[in-house]
Protein backbone atom coordinates (compact mmCIF):
# COMPACT_ATOMS: atom_id res chain seq x y z
CA UNK A 1 0.00 0.00 0.00
CA UNK A 2 2.72 2.30 0.72
CA UNK A 3 3.95 4.52 -2.31
CA UNK A 4 7.61 4.15 -3.87
CA UNK A 5 10.23 6.23 -5.25
CA UNK A 6 9.77 6.96 -8.56
CA UNK A 7 13.22 6.80 -9.81
CA UNK A 8 16.62 5.97 -7.80
CA UNK A 9 17.20 9.95 -8.25
CA UNK A 10 15.59 10.57 -5.31
CA UNK A 11 16.92 8.24 -3.42
CA UNK A 12 19.82 10.38 -2.30
CA UNK A 13 19.70 11.09 1.02
CA UNK A 14 17.63 14.23 2.57
CA UNK A 15 19.20 17.46 2.89
CA UNK A 16 20.73 17.72 6.23
CA UNK A 17 18.39 19.71 8.70
CA UNK A 18 18.16 20.41 12.76
CA UNK A 19 16.34 17.89 13.62
CA UNK A 20 18.31 15.01 11.37
CA UNK A 21 19.96 13.68 14.71
CA UNK A 22 16.26 12.50 15.82
CA UNK A 23 16.24 10.42 12.76
CA UNK A 24 17.30 7.28 12.09
CA UNK A 25 20.05 6.55 9.40
CA UNK A 26 19.18 6.09 6.09
CA UNK A 27 20.59 2.29 6.71
CA UNK A 28 18.27 0.81 9.07
CA UNK A 29 14.62 3.00 8.03
CA UNK A 30 11.64 1.37 10.33
CA UNK A 31 9.14 1.56 7.36
CA UNK A 32 11.08 1.04 4.11
CA UNK A 33 14.12 -1.31 4.50
CA UNK A 34 14.79 -0.73 0.88
CA UNK A 35 14.57 2.71 0.35
CA UNK A 36 15.56 5.75 2.46
CA UNK A 37 13.40 7.15 5.04
CA UNK A 38 10.44 9.08 3.31
CA UNK A 39 9.74 12.65 3.82
CA UNK A 40 6.29 11.38 5.20
CA UNK A 41 4.95 8.19 6.43
CA UNK A 42 1.50 7.67 7.53
CA UNK A 43 1.03 4.06 8.63
CA UNK A 44 -1.89 2.61 9.84
CA UNK A 45 -4.03 6.22 10.63
CA UNK A 46 -7.30 5.88 11.84
CA UNK A 47 -9.57 8.50 12.77
CA UNK A 48 -12.98 8.81 13.89
CA UNK A 49 -15.27 11.44 15.08
CA UNK A 50 -17.52 10.12 17.70
CA UNK A 51 -19.09 6.57 15.49
CA UNK A 52 -17.73 7.84 12.08
CA UNK A 53 -14.90 6.64 11.05
CA UNK A 54 -13.43 9.38 8.90
CA UNK A 55 -10.02 7.65 8.36
CA UNK A 56 -9.89 3.87 8.97
CA UNK A 57 -6.25 2.30 8.81
CA UNK A 58 -4.75 4.61 6.08
CA UNK A 59 -1.20 4.03 4.62
CA UNK A 60 1.13 6.26 2.41
CA UNK A 61 4.41 7.18 1.67
CA UNK A 62 5.82 10.23 0.42
CA UNK A 63 9.38 10.44 -0.58
CA UNK A 64 11.86 13.68 -1.31
CA UNK A 65 11.05 14.78 -4.83
CA UNK A 66 8.03 13.01 -5.46
CA UNK A 67 4.44 14.46 -5.74
CA UNK A 68 1.60 12.49 -4.26
CA UNK A 69 -2.05 12.89 -4.97
CA UNK A 70 -4.94 12.22 -2.41
CA UNK A 71 -7.92 11.30 -4.58
CA UNK A 72 -11.79 10.48 -3.76
CA UNK A 73 -15.40 11.46 -3.60
CA UNK A 74 -16.34 14.01 -1.28
CA UNK A 75 -16.35 13.09 2.65
CA UNK A 76 -13.71 10.12 1.40
CA UNK A 77 -11.35 11.42 4.07
CA UNK A 78 -8.53 13.54 2.08
CA UNK A 79 -8.68 16.52 4.18
CA UNK A 80 -9.08 14.83 7.29
CA UNK A 81 -5.80 13.05 6.32
CA UNK A 82 -4.12 16.73 6.25
CA UNK A 83 -5.59 17.72 9.26
CA UNK A 84 -4.29 14.69 11.06
CA UNK A 85 -0.77 15.49 9.22
CA UNK A 86 -0.97 18.95 10.26
CA UNK A 87 -1.87 17.75 14.14
CA UNK A 88 -5.37 19.44 13.65
CA UNK A 89 -7.33 16.36 14.54
CA UNK A 90 -5.65 13.20 17.06
CA UNK A 91 -5.53 10.03 15.29
CA UNK A 92 -7.30 7.28 17.10
CA UNK A 93 -4.52 4.87 16.03
CA UNK A 94 -1.56 4.71 13.57
CA UNK A 95 1.29 6.59 12.86
CA UNK A 96 2.57 9.89 11.38
CA UNK A 97 6.29 10.27 10.82
CA UNK A 98 8.39 12.85 9.22
CA UNK A 99 11.38 11.73 8.62
CA UNK A 100 11.39 8.76 10.05
CA UNK A 101 10.28 10.52 13.70
CA UNK A 102 6.97 11.16 15.12
CA UNK A 103 5.53 14.10 13.33
CA UNK A 104 4.93 17.38 15.78
CA UNK A 105 1.38 17.16 17.92
CA UNK A 106 1.11 21.03 17.54
CA UNK A 107 0.45 22.80 14.37
CA UNK A 108 2.47 25.43 15.47
CA UNK A 109 5.76 23.40 15.24
CA UNK A 110 5.06 22.05 11.58
CA UNK A 111 7.09 24.89 10.54
CA UNK A 112 10.30 24.16 12.39
CA UNK A 113 9.87 20.66 10.67
CA UNK A 114 9.73 22.04 7.61
CA UNK A 115 6.09 20.98 6.93
CA UNK A 116 3.67 24.13 4.97
CA UNK A 117 0.13 24.00 3.78
CA UNK A 118 -2.52 25.56 2.35
CA UNK A 119 -6.27 25.77 3.05
CA UNK A 120 -8.83 24.83 1.18
CA UNK A 121 -10.59 28.51 1.84
CA UNK A 122 -6.88 30.36 1.09
CA UNK A 123 -6.70 31.04 4.85
CA UNK A 124 -5.64 34.61 3.98
CA UNK A 125 -5.59 37.33 6.41
CA UNK A 126 -8.04 40.70 5.01
CA UNK A 127 -6.34 43.85 6.60
CA UNK A 128 -2.55 42.27 5.58
CA UNK A 129 -0.61 43.10 2.53
CA UNK A 130 0.28 40.64 0.75
CA UNK A 131 4.22 40.91 1.55
CA UNK A 132 2.74 40.74 5.13
CA UNK A 133 1.12 37.15 4.22
CA UNK A 134 4.07 36.02 3.16
CA UNK A 135 6.25 37.79 5.94
CA UNK A 136 4.62 35.99 8.52
CA UNK A 137 5.57 32.25 8.54
CA UNK A 138 7.92 31.46 11.47
CA UNK A 139 10.59 31.34 12.10
CA UNK A 140 11.41 34.54 9.95
CA UNK A 141 14.70 35.00 9.12
CA UNK A 142 16.63 38.24 11.07
CA UNK A 143 16.80 41.61 9.96
CA UNK A 144 16.71 42.49 6.20
CA UNK A 145 16.95 38.64 5.18
CA UNK A 146 13.39 38.24 5.46
CA UNK A 147 11.94 41.41 3.26
CA UNK A 148 14.43 40.47 0.91
CA UNK A 149 13.34 36.20 0.55
CA UNK A 150 9.65 37.11 1.22
CA UNK A 151 9.96 39.43 -2.15
CA UNK A 152 12.07 37.47 -3.98
CA UNK A 153 8.94 34.65 -3.12
CA UNK A 154 6.39 36.83 -4.58
CA UNK A 155 8.29 37.59 -7.66
CA UNK A 156 8.49 33.77 -8.19
CA UNK A 157 4.83 34.06 -7.95
CA UNK A 158 4.18 36.63 -10.51
CA UNK A 159 3.47 39.20 -7.25
CA UNK A 160 5.92 41.27 -7.29
CA UNK A 161 3.78 44.69 -8.19
CA UNK A 162 1.09 43.40 -5.60
CA UNK A 163 3.24 43.10 -2.40
CA UNK A 164 1.87 46.22 -0.78
CA UNK A 165 -1.92 45.31 -1.82
CA UNK A 166 -4.52 44.39 0.70
CA UNK A 167 -4.79 40.93 0.19
CA UNK A 168 -8.84 41.60 -0.06
CA UNK A 169 -8.71 43.25 -2.95
CA UNK A 170 -6.77 40.95 -5.42
CA UNK A 171 -9.02 38.70 -7.26
CA UNK A 172 -9.28 34.88 -6.76
CA UNK A 173 -6.60 33.88 -8.61
CA UNK A 174 -4.10 35.84 -7.77
CA UNK A 175 -5.16 34.97 -3.67
CA UNK A 176 -5.12 31.88 -4.26
CA UNK A 177 -1.03 32.58 -5.34
CA UNK A 178 -0.59 34.60 -2.19
CA UNK A 179 -1.74 31.85 -0.83
CA UNK A 180 0.80 29.28 -2.22
CA UNK A 181 3.46 31.70 -1.88
CA UNK A 182 2.84 31.93 1.78
CA UNK A 183 3.77 28.45 1.58
CA UNK A 184 6.69 28.18 0.00
CA UNK A 185 8.18 30.97 1.18
CA UNK A 186 10.49 29.14 3.71
CA UNK A 187 11.73 26.44 1.01
CA UNK A 188 9.13 23.49 3.28
CA UNK A 189 10.75 19.73 3.19
CA UNK A 190 6.64 18.57 2.89
CA UNK A 191 4.30 20.55 1.06
CA UNK A 192 0.31 19.75 1.67
CA UNK A 193 -1.38 21.46 -0.78
CA UNK A 194 -5.46 21.69 -0.35
CA UNK A 195 -7.08 21.93 -3.59
CA UNK A 196 -4.72 24.15 -5.15
CA UNK A 197 -6.36 24.27 -8.63
CA UNK A 198 -9.71 24.59 -7.33
CA UNK A 199 -11.80 27.63 -8.76
CA UNK A 200 -8.62 28.21 -10.87
CA UNK A 201 -9.10 28.85 -15.00
CA UNK A 202 -6.66 26.41 -17.55
CA UNK A 203 -4.06 29.10 -17.56
CA UNK A 204 -3.39 29.52 -13.69
CA UNK A 205 -3.70 25.75 -13.31
CA UNK A 206 -0.94 25.45 -15.82
CA UNK A 207 1.02 27.86 -14.18
CA UNK A 208 -0.08 25.71 -10.85
CA UNK A 209 1.45 22.59 -12.10
CA UNK A 210 4.47 24.16 -13.36
CA UNK A 211 5.50 25.44 -10.25
CA UNK A 212 4.43 22.49 -8.19
CA UNK A 213 6.90 20.43 -10.41
CA UNK A 214 9.71 23.33 -9.96
CA UNK A 215 8.88 22.82 -6.06
CA UNK A 216 9.55 18.52 -6.55
CA UNK A 217 12.18 19.20 -8.91
CA UNK A 218 14.15 20.99 -5.69
CA UNK A 219 13.65 18.24 -3.56
CA UNK A 220 10.21 19.00 -1.88
CA UNK A 221 7.86 16.46 -1.23
CA UNK A 222 4.15 17.20 -2.33
CA UNK A 223 1.24 15.92 -0.90
CA UNK A 224 -2.28 17.11 -3.16
CA UNK A 225 -5.42 16.90 -2.55
CA UNK A 226 -7.51 17.55 -5.47
CA UNK A 227 -10.47 16.89 -6.93
CA UNK A 228 -9.37 18.07 -10.93
CA UNK A 229 -8.71 14.61 -12.15
CA UNK A 230 -6.42 15.48 -15.19
CA UNK A 231 -4.36 18.10 -13.52
CA UNK A 232 -3.63 15.64 -11.29
CA UNK A 233 -3.10 12.50 -12.72
CA UNK A 234 -1.22 14.89 -15.01
CA UNK A 235 1.33 16.01 -12.19
CA UNK A 236 1.44 13.66 -9.74
CA UNK A 237 3.98 10.77 -9.45
CA UNK A 238 1.90 8.42 -7.44
CA UNK A 239 -2.11 8.70 -6.61
CA UNK A 240 -4.02 7.05 -3.67
CA UNK A 241 -7.46 6.78 -3.77
CA UNK A 242 -9.49 7.02 -0.74
CA UNK A 243 -13.26 5.87 -0.52
CA UNK A 244 -15.07 5.88 2.76
CA UNK A 245 -12.29 6.69 4.89
CA UNK A 246 -10.23 3.49 3.55
CA UNK A 247 -7.47 3.28 0.44
CA UNK A 248 -9.27 1.22 -2.41
CA UNK A 249 -6.15 2.09 -4.85
CA UNK A 250 -2.80 2.98 -4.81
CA UNK A 251 -0.40 3.47 -7.88
CA UNK A 252 0.78 5.00 -11.40
CA UNK A 253 -1.53 7.68 -12.53
CA UNK A 254 -1.79 5.34 -15.73
CA UNK A 255 -2.52 2.44 -13.23
CA UNK A 256 -5.05 4.63 -11.33
CA UNK A 257 -6.65 5.42 -14.89
CA UNK A 258 -7.31 1.74 -15.61
CA UNK A 259 -8.46 0.77 -12.03
CA UNK A 260 -12.22 -0.60 -12.31
CA UNK A 261 -12.78 0.14 -8.44
CA UNK A 262 -11.71 3.75 -8.70
CA UNK A 263 -13.73 3.44 -11.80
CA UNK A 264 -17.01 3.11 -10.06
CA UNK A 265 -16.40 4.74 -6.96
CA UNK A 266 -15.07 8.19 -8.51
CA UNK A 267 -13.97 8.76 -11.85
CA UNK A 268 -17.04 7.73 -13.11
CA UNK A 269 -18.83 10.38 -11.02
CA UNK A 270 -16.02 12.67 -12.62
CA UNK A 271 -17.26 12.57 -16.30
CA UNK A 272 -18.63 16.04 -15.88
CA UNK A 273 -15.82 17.43 -14.42
CA UNK B 1 -9.79 83.72 24.95
CA UNK B 2 -6.84 82.50 27.00
CA UNK B 3 -9.17 80.35 29.38
CA UNK B 4 -10.44 78.28 25.81
CA UNK B 5 -6.70 78.18 24.75
CA UNK B 6 -5.90 76.66 28.38
CA UNK B 7 -9.14 74.44 28.59
CA UNK B 8 -8.16 72.82 24.89
CA UNK B 9 -4.70 72.35 25.92
CA UNK B 10 -5.30 70.42 29.00
CA UNK B 11 -8.46 68.91 27.68
CA UNK B 12 -5.84 67.50 25.00
CA UNK B 13 -3.51 66.38 27.55
CA UNK B 14 -6.49 64.35 29.69
CA UNK B 15 -7.61 63.00 26.20
CA UNK B 16 -4.01 61.52 25.57
CA UNK B 17 -4.37 59.47 28.72
CA UNK B 18 -7.90 58.80 28.08
CA UNK B 19 -7.19 57.76 24.25
CA UNK B 20 -4.29 55.28 25.89
CA UNK B 21 -6.65 53.81 28.29
CA UNK B 22 -9.26 53.17 25.37
CA UNK B 23 -6.36 51.51 23.22
CA UNK B 24 -5.80 48.96 25.45
CA UNK B 25 -9.30 48.13 25.70
CA UNK B 26 -8.72 47.66 22.03
CA UNK B 27 -5.67 45.98 22.24
CA UNK B 28 -7.39 43.22 24.21
CA UNK B 29 -10.37 43.14 22.08
CA UNK B 30 -8.38 42.41 19.02
CA UNK B 31 -6.01 39.95 20.67
CA UNK B 32 -9.13 38.20 22.70
CA UNK B 33 -12.49 39.46 21.89
CA UNK B 34 -12.99 40.10 25.33
CA UNK B 35 -13.93 43.41 26.70
CA UNK B 36 -12.17 43.66 29.63
CA UNK B 37 -13.74 45.39 32.55
CA UNK B 38 -11.50 44.56 35.08
CA UNK B 39 -8.79 46.85 33.29
CA UNK B 40 -9.31 49.85 35.53
CA UNK B 41 -9.05 47.72 38.62
CA UNK B 42 -5.67 45.75 37.29
CA UNK B 43 -4.28 49.04 36.58
CA UNK B 44 -4.81 50.33 39.90
CA UNK B 45 -3.27 47.71 41.68
CA UNK B 46 -0.45 47.85 39.48
CA UNK B 47 -0.51 51.76 40.20
CA UNK B 48 -0.29 50.71 44.20
CA UNK B 49 3.00 48.75 43.60
CA UNK B 50 4.18 51.71 41.78
CA UNK B 51 2.97 54.21 45.01
CA UNK B 52 5.01 51.43 47.28
CA UNK B 53 8.22 51.19 45.47
CA UNK B 54 8.18 55.22 45.24
CA UNK B 55 7.74 55.31 48.48
CA UNK B 56 10.50 52.52 49.27
CA UNK B 57 12.88 53.93 47.07
CA UNK B 58 12.35 58.00 46.64
CA UNK B 59 12.03 58.09 42.82
CA UNK B 60 9.28 58.34 40.77
CA UNK B 61 10.87 56.48 37.83
CA UNK B 62 11.87 53.24 38.81
CA UNK B 63 7.80 53.05 40.66
CA UNK B 64 6.64 53.81 37.38
CA UNK B 65 8.81 51.18 35.74
CA UNK B 66 8.23 48.27 38.35
CA UNK B 67 4.59 49.73 38.33
CA UNK B 68 4.42 48.53 34.70
CA UNK B 69 6.45 45.59 34.71
CA UNK B 70 3.60 44.46 37.49
CA UNK B 71 0.97 45.18 35.24
CA UNK B 72 2.29 43.36 32.39
CA UNK B 73 2.87 40.37 35.13
CA UNK B 74 -0.87 41.17 36.01
CA UNK B 75 -1.86 40.40 32.57
CA UNK B 76 0.25 37.58 32.06
CA UNK B 77 -1.09 36.38 35.48
CA UNK B 78 -4.75 36.98 34.27
CA UNK B 79 -4.99 35.81 30.92
CA UNK B 80 -3.30 32.79 31.87
CA UNK B 81 -5.05 32.03 35.39
CA UNK B 82 -8.53 32.65 34.32
CA UNK B 83 -9.45 34.79 30.66
CA UNK B 84 -8.19 31.64 28.89
CA UNK B 85 -10.92 29.38 30.20
CA UNK B 86 -13.45 32.21 29.19
CA UNK B 87 -15.96 30.32 26.96
CA UNK B 88 -15.54 32.19 23.39
CA UNK B 89 -19.46 30.88 22.71
CA UNK B 90 -20.60 33.85 24.57
CA UNK B 91 -19.16 37.40 25.24
CA UNK B 92 -20.81 37.34 28.57
CA UNK B 93 -18.48 34.80 29.93
CA UNK B 94 -15.52 37.07 29.72
CA UNK B 95 -17.61 40.09 30.65
CA UNK B 96 -18.43 37.95 34.48
CA UNK B 97 -14.88 37.00 34.44
CA UNK B 98 -13.68 40.41 34.84
CA UNK B 99 -16.29 42.07 36.70
CA UNK B 100 -15.16 38.74 39.72
CA UNK B 101 -11.86 40.40 38.85
CA UNK B 102 -12.79 44.14 40.02
CA UNK B 103 -14.30 42.79 42.71
CA UNK B 104 -11.27 40.57 44.27
CA UNK B 105 -8.37 43.24 43.13
CA UNK B 106 -10.73 45.77 44.75
CA UNK B 107 -11.66 44.09 48.04
CA UNK B 108 -7.98 43.56 48.27
CA UNK B 109 -6.62 46.35 47.57
CA UNK B 110 -8.90 47.65 50.46
CA UNK B 111 -7.43 44.98 52.65
CA UNK B 112 -3.89 45.72 52.05
CA UNK B 113 -4.19 49.67 51.66
CA UNK B 114 -7.00 50.91 53.28
CA UNK B 115 -9.71 53.41 51.26
CA UNK B 116 -8.14 56.34 51.76
CA UNK B 117 -7.20 57.98 49.05
CA UNK B 118 -3.24 58.73 49.00
CA UNK B 119 -1.52 61.76 47.05
CA UNK B 120 0.78 60.39 44.65
CA UNK B 121 3.58 63.06 43.74
CA UNK B 122 3.85 64.04 40.16
CA UNK B 123 7.43 64.22 38.88
CA UNK B 124 7.31 67.85 37.64
CA UNK B 125 5.45 71.18 38.11
CA UNK B 126 1.84 70.91 38.42
CA UNK B 127 1.24 74.92 38.08
CA UNK B 128 0.67 76.14 33.78
CA UNK B 129 3.27 77.95 32.32
CA UNK B 130 2.48 81.59 31.38
CA UNK B 131 3.43 82.00 27.88
CA UNK B 132 2.31 86.01 27.27
CA UNK B 133 0.30 86.43 30.08
CA UNK B 134 -2.18 83.09 29.12
CA UNK B 135 -1.70 79.88 31.09
CA UNK B 136 -1.17 77.28 28.65
CA UNK B 137 -0.48 73.76 30.23
CA UNK B 138 1.66 72.32 33.26
CA UNK B 139 5.04 70.51 32.63
CA UNK B 140 3.87 68.18 34.05
CA UNK B 141 0.50 68.03 31.63
CA UNK B 142 2.71 68.28 28.82
CA UNK B 143 4.69 65.28 30.10
CA UNK B 144 1.70 63.14 30.23
CA UNK B 145 0.33 64.48 26.30
CA UNK B 146 4.23 63.72 25.14
CA UNK B 147 4.14 60.28 26.59
CA UNK B 148 0.78 58.91 25.75
CA UNK B 149 1.46 60.17 21.77
CA UNK B 150 4.83 58.44 21.98
CA UNK B 151 3.88 55.38 23.10
CA UNK B 152 0.89 55.44 20.58
CA UNK B 153 2.97 55.72 18.08
CA UNK B 154 5.63 53.16 19.63
CA UNK B 155 2.67 50.76 19.08
CA UNK B 156 1.68 52.12 15.90
CA UNK B 157 5.20 51.06 14.77
CA UNK B 158 4.95 47.65 16.61
CA UNK B 159 1.80 46.68 14.83
CA UNK B 160 2.55 47.91 11.90
CA UNK B 161 6.09 47.66 11.42
CA UNK B 162 7.50 44.39 13.05
CA UNK B 163 7.23 40.10 12.95
CA UNK B 164 6.14 40.36 16.70
CA UNK B 165 3.32 43.29 15.35
CA UNK B 166 2.49 41.09 12.47
CA UNK B 167 2.17 37.66 14.55
CA UNK B 168 -0.01 39.58 17.02
CA UNK B 169 -2.27 40.50 14.18
CA UNK B 170 -2.75 37.25 12.49
CA UNK B 171 -3.05 35.34 15.42
CA UNK B 172 -5.59 37.67 16.71
CA UNK B 173 -7.42 37.57 13.13
CA UNK B 174 -7.80 33.56 12.41
CA UNK B 175 -5.43 31.70 15.41
CA UNK B 176 -5.59 28.45 13.73
CA UNK B 177 -4.36 29.87 10.49
CA UNK B 178 -1.64 30.90 12.54
CA UNK B 179 -0.64 28.34 14.17
CA UNK B 180 -0.05 26.22 10.92
CA UNK B 181 2.43 29.23 9.49
CA UNK B 182 4.22 28.93 13.03
CA UNK B 183 2.98 31.17 15.19
CA UNK B 184 2.27 30.74 18.69
CA UNK B 185 -0.47 31.77 18.65
CA UNK B 186 -1.71 31.22 22.49
CA UNK B 187 1.74 33.01 23.42
CA UNK B 188 0.61 36.36 20.92
CA UNK B 189 -2.80 35.94 23.07
CA UNK B 190 -0.80 36.53 26.24
CA UNK B 191 1.51 39.19 24.96
CA UNK B 192 -1.43 41.12 24.18
CA UNK B 193 -2.71 40.89 28.02
CA UNK B 194 0.27 42.56 28.96
CA UNK B 195 0.98 44.50 26.64
CA UNK B 196 -2.16 45.93 27.25
CA UNK B 197 -2.38 45.70 30.91
CA UNK B 198 0.90 47.49 30.97
CA UNK B 199 -0.63 50.65 28.67
CA UNK B 200 -3.54 50.31 30.69
CA UNK B 201 -1.19 50.91 33.94
CA UNK B 202 0.25 53.65 32.42
CA UNK B 203 -2.25 55.84 31.37
CA UNK B 204 -3.73 54.94 35.00
CA UNK B 205 -0.07 56.28 36.91
CA UNK B 206 -0.30 59.12 34.40
CA UNK B 207 -3.70 60.66 35.54
CA UNK B 208 -3.25 59.74 39.50
CA UNK B 209 -1.41 62.59 40.46
CA UNK B 210 -3.13 65.36 39.18
CA UNK B 211 -6.91 63.97 38.64
CA UNK B 212 -7.90 60.51 40.60
CA UNK B 213 -5.43 60.35 43.43
CA UNK B 214 -5.06 56.68 44.71
CA UNK B 215 -7.20 54.74 46.57
CA UNK B 216 -8.70 51.39 45.43
CA UNK B 217 -11.53 52.26 43.07
CA UNK B 218 -9.50 55.33 41.91
CA UNK B 219 -9.68 54.10 37.98
CA UNK B 220 -13.52 53.25 38.15
CA UNK B 221 -14.13 56.64 36.63
CA UNK B 222 -10.89 56.64 33.89
CA UNK B 223 -12.34 53.16 32.55
CA UNK B 224 -15.88 54.12 32.43
CA UNK B 225 -14.53 57.22 30.10
CA UNK B 226 -12.22 55.40 28.44
CA UNK B 227 -14.55 52.54 27.48
CA UNK B 228 -16.62 55.52 25.79
CA UNK B 229 -13.76 56.59 24.28
CA UNK B 230 -13.57 52.88 22.87
CA UNK B 231 -16.98 52.39 21.84
CA UNK B 232 -17.18 55.95 20.31
CA UNK B 233 -14.22 55.17 18.24
CA UNK B 234 -14.75 51.88 17.81
CA UNK B 235 -13.70 48.91 19.71
CA UNK B 236 -11.71 47.46 16.62
CA UNK B 237 -9.75 50.66 16.14
CA UNK B 238 -6.88 52.11 16.92
CA UNK B 239 -7.22 54.91 15.39
CA UNK B 240 -10.46 55.65 16.51
CA UNK B 241 -9.39 54.90 20.13
CA UNK B 242 -6.77 58.30 19.43
CA UNK B 243 -9.79 60.46 18.05
CA UNK B 244 -11.86 59.26 20.27
CA UNK B 245 -9.77 59.92 23.42
CA UNK B 246 -8.66 63.53 22.37
CA UNK B 247 -12.46 64.56 21.41
CA UNK B 248 -14.04 62.91 24.81
CA UNK B 249 -10.87 64.73 26.32
CA UNK B 250 -11.24 68.02 24.99
CA UNK B 251 -15.34 67.95 25.42
CA UNK B 252 -15.01 67.26 29.07
CA UNK B 253 -12.80 70.07 29.76
CA UNK B 254 -14.28 72.51 27.73
CA UNK B 255 -17.51 71.46 29.69
CA UNK B 256 -16.02 71.60 32.55
CA UNK B 257 -14.27 75.17 32.03
CA UNK B 258 -18.11 76.75 31.02
CA UNK B 259 -20.47 74.65 32.99
CA UNK B 260 -18.93 72.97 35.68
CA UNK B 261 -17.19 69.73 36.64
CA UNK B 262 -20.27 67.85 37.57
CA UNK B 263 -21.82 68.15 33.64
CA UNK B 264 -18.80 66.63 32.58
CA UNK B 265 -19.92 63.16 32.93
CA UNK B 266 -22.40 63.75 31.80
CA UNK B 267 -21.52 65.32 28.78
CA UNK B 268 -19.75 61.95 28.38
CA UNK B 269 -22.72 59.65 28.54
CA UNK B 270 -25.36 61.30 26.50
CA UNK B 271 -21.62 61.67 23.83
CA UNK B 272 -21.70 57.67 24.20
CA UNK B 273 -25.10 57.21 23.71
CA UNK B 274 -25.42 59.64 20.75
CA UNK B 275 -22.73 57.64 19.21
CA UNK B 276 -24.18 54.69 19.83
CA UNK B 277 -27.79 55.49 18.26
CA UNK B 278 -26.15 56.73 15.09
CA UNK B 279 -23.57 54.24 14.92
CA UNK B 280 -23.89 51.05 17.13
CA UNK B 281 -20.38 49.60 15.68
CA UNK B 282 -18.22 53.21 16.75
CA UNK B 283 -17.46 55.86 14.36
CA UNK B 284 -14.33 54.03 13.23
CA UNK B 285 -15.39 50.43 13.14
CA UNK B 286 -13.98 48.47 10.69
CA UNK B 287 -17.54 46.78 8.58
CA UNK B 288 -16.78 43.16 9.93
CA UNK B 289 -16.83 44.20 13.43
CA UNK B 290 -20.42 45.73 12.57
CA UNK B 291 -21.90 42.67 11.80
CA UNK B 292 -20.30 40.56 14.26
Amino acid sequence: MDATPRSAAHAAAPAPSPDAAATPPPSAPPTAPAHPTPRLAVDGLTVAFGGLTALDDVGFAVEAGQILALIGPNGAGKTTAFNAVCGLVRPKSGRILLDGAPAPARPSLLRDHGVARTLQGLGLFDGLSVLDHVRLPQPQPRGRAAGERARAELERHGLGDLADRPVQTLPYPERKRVALARALVADPRLLLLDEPAGGLGEDDIDALGRTVREVAAGGCAVLLVEHHVDFVLGLADRVVVLDFGRVIAAGSPEAIRGDAAVEAAYLGLQASA
Amino acid sequence: MDRLLFLLATGLARGAVFALFALSLVLIWRAARIVNFAQGAMAVTAAYVAFAVTALTGSYWVGLASGLAAAALLGLAVERGVMRFASHASPLSGVIIAIGLVMVLQSLLGMLAGQTVRPMAAPFDESPIVVGGVPILSPYDAFVLVVALAVMAGLALLFGRTSLGLQLRAAAFAPEVSRLLGVRAARMTTIGWMLSAAVAALAALLLIPTELGLNPHSTDVLFVYAFAVAVVGGLDSPAGALVGGLVVGVAMSLVTGYLGATVAPIAVLVLLVGVLLVRPGGIFSAREARTA
